[in-house]
């Protein structure tokens, strides 16, 4: 087992757990001792692969980006998840949760959204299954994110506004964790990002570990070798980040470099770079890194990017950040939305906000000419167009 | 006093500590002594509090914006014991505790003379691996939840782990949830109460009015309630009422 994956209790050196009020012990201890068996049974591989080649389209490609890679002086790949049916990541994962609560017996979805990605990516997979789905989306990112609303709400699903606190990502999963509290028996909460209690950032690294392990396959096709100098990805919990770094954790001649979210400036006051300005402690279910003060109360985040702007990061990161097999950096509002707007004037590529800012790291990097670099595209940026134009004035 | 498994009819208060104002954690306190209340949770506020409905989250939240921190409520309840004489315990959440460091928040909790905690996020096995000692050395009990869902043997291993009571959740849900007063919750106390537990039972969650008191107490030692006291609170004069409050539920 590698030192940078789960141990049998559920931790990552000292990050992990499950900090649980009772109530939800039960559903908990259910997927802590399902879980694995579940993931190993062919029935399970069958459907989750099939489903992921047939209806999200993977492979997905792994695209050298040539204008990009000149600009930089490195040879650039993109690992397009921008290119999955829903615009990013988040589908693998919701595709591996969907088949996993059909077989618990579940019979209601309900999930977390902070761009509206996952909440998407929800909403797809119970309409293709006919579930449930209660999607909790904070009030202010229901009225950034509206493209999103309402295709949740095609779909099916019924959106609720997380009213308290921030009205964001933090607080939409507040409102989650309380609807599974009072439903515990029938519902199954798919979480969409590596954090939350034991077994989910596990879980949600293994379904989302398929970027990494296509992108070995596919650097071995294009360049003869399966391992690249340096992974990038942007983190705001961590799950394309986590899937995008699962396969080369134990290569540790791989440089796997997460980008957090800076917001103004990481000293500005608002920011969303949990590395720089957090400490440890419990959240959501997990002891991790979390802005908070002095006497653990949470900090709100801010980013302008609302997938980014949560105020910890999963366990895994937390234990990769620690240990220093991770490096953590950030980038500003700023500075993101100028690599997205690179990216998409030198490679006709839009990208979600999210991405933008692995890409901004591009800019803080000095390359030799011979590295080889992977950046998960995680998402397109349709949602984000709103923002963009405000932001540039189109 | 002591809970215990003889009591019976034992009425308990919630209140968030600093709400409606920072001060007003021992004036209530006392005010809830004299008009009958037999021991008190006082809740320490926290940003993310999941376990609670909009009542108690808004209480929580009040609180925090008045300034309260457990270093601030320590510091109000030096002079506890001068007023109060009946059981009191902390109710609130993991993270503040970890912050405030568990051993110098349990040496608190026993300068001050509160007789234990209600930590609903803190996990069992690691209570039992980490702060069980610390715990125990400073006297302060521990007291776990135990749910509708709740297994059999994990209750037994509750009822081992417990020195003082066991806090039984009427129904699977956040506070302030009404308690189901037909006959589901019925099955389920009285399966509890026939578990003859070591430790005595008491009932949280949907108690608010003399019915459901009523009804929790005829299979428990006691039942708290919270989430009606806090509603009181946000009244004017919310002191002088607290004795008509806890006669309209005891009787």
């Amino acid at each position: 087992m590698s030192k940078y994956q789960v141990n049998s209790k559920g931790y990552y050196g000292p990050f992990g757990g499950a900090y649980i009020p009772e109530m939800l012990y039960p559903n908990v201890e259910e997927l802590q001792e399902q879980y694995l068996s579940i993931l190993e049974d062919p029935s399970f591989r069958t459907e989750f692969e099939q489903l992921l080649k047939d209806y999200v389209g993977r492979p997905s490609p792994l695209y050298r980006a040539n204008r990009l890679s000149e600009k930089y002086n490195a040879n650039i790949f993109l690992k397009r998840e921008d290119l999955n049916h829903t615009g990013a990541h988040k589908i693998n994962n919701t595709i591996g949760q969907i088949i996993l609560a059909e077989k618990l017996g579940k019979k209601r979805i309900i999930a977390e959204t902070g761009a509206g990605q996952h909440g998407v990516a929800t909403a797809t997979v119970c309409a293709l299954k006919g579930l449930e789905c209660v999607v909790y989306m904070g009030e202010i990112d229901i009225k950034r994110q509206a493209p999103n609303v309402a295709r949740m709400k095609m779909m099916g699903a019924t959106v609720v506004a997380a009213t308290s606190g921030s009205k964001t990502l933090k607080d939409a999963t507040n409102e989650a964790l309380r609807d599974w509290i009072n439903n515990p028996v029938d519902t199954h909460y798919i979480i969409g990002s590596v954090v939350g209690p034991h077994p989910y950032p596990d879980m949600v690294a293994r379904f989302q570990s398929i970027i990494s392990e296509e992108t070995k396959k596919q650097l071995l096709e294009k360049t003869g070798k399966e391992t690249p100098d340096i992974v990038m990805a942007c983190v705001g919990g961590g799950s394309n980040a986590a899937g995008m770094f699962y396969h080369f954790l134990d290569d540790e001649d791989v440089q796997l470099i997460a980008v957090e979210a800076a917001g103004h400036g990481v000293e500005s006051g608002e920011s969303a770079a949990t590395t720089v300005l957090g400490h440890e402690g419990v959240l959501h279910g997990s002891r991790s890194i979390l802005m908070q003060t002095d006497d653990g109360q949470v900090i709100e985040p801010y980013s302008i990017s609302a997938g980014l702007d949560y105020p910890g990061i999963g366990p895994q990161h937390a234990w990769l950040f620690k240990s220093g097999r991770g490096t953590y950096v950030s980038a500003t509002d700023d500075e993101a939305m100028q690599a997205g707007l690179q990216l998409t004037k030198l490679e006709g590529i839009i990208p979600a906000i999210e991405s933008s800012h692995a890409l901004a790291h591009l800019e803080k990097m000095n390359f030799t000419g011979n590295e080889t670099v992977v950046i998960c595209l995680s998402g397109r940026g349709d949602k984000d167009l709103d923002n963009y134009m405000n932001y540039f004035g189109f | 006093m002591q809970i215990t498994k003889h009591a019976n009819g034992l009425l308990s208060i919630y209140f968030t500590a600093g709400y409606p104002h920072l001060d007003s954690t021992i004036e209530i306190a006392k005010a809830l002594e004299i008009a009958g209340a037999d021991f008190l949770e006082i809740g320490f506020p926290y940003s993310d509090p999941v376990a609670d409905g909009p009542t108690i989250q808004h209480s929580s939240e009040v609180a925090l914006k008045n300034g309260m921190s457990l270093k601030v409520l320590f510091e109000q309840l030096k002079d506890l014991r001068k007023h109060v004489q009946i059981p009191v315990y902390l109710m609130g959440y993991v993270n503040p505790v970890l912050q405030f460091g568990v051993e110098a928040f349990c040496k608190a909790c026993k300068e001050v003379g509160v007789n234990g905690t209600i930590i609903p996020d803190l996990p069992m096995y690691e209570y039992e691996e980490l702060y069980q000692h610390m715990f125990e050395e400073n006297g302060i009990s521990n007291i776990f939840l135990v749910t509708p869902q709740t297994s059999e043997s994990r209750i037994r291993k509750i009822d081992n782990l417990s020195t003082s009571f066991i806090y039984l959740l009427s129904s699977n849900a956040t506070t302030g949830k009404q308690l189901d007063i037909q006959d589901q919750a019925s099955s389920y106390f009285q399966r509890i109460k026939d578990m003859k537990l070591e430790n005595p039972i008491i009932i949280g969650f949907g108690i608010h009015d003399k019915e459901t008191f009523t009804k929790a107490t005829n299979f428990a030692n006691g039942a708290i309630v919270g989430t009606a006291f806090v509603k009181l609170l946000a009244e004017e004069n919310y002191l002088s009422r607290i004795p008509e409050f806890i006669k309209s539920i005891k009787g």
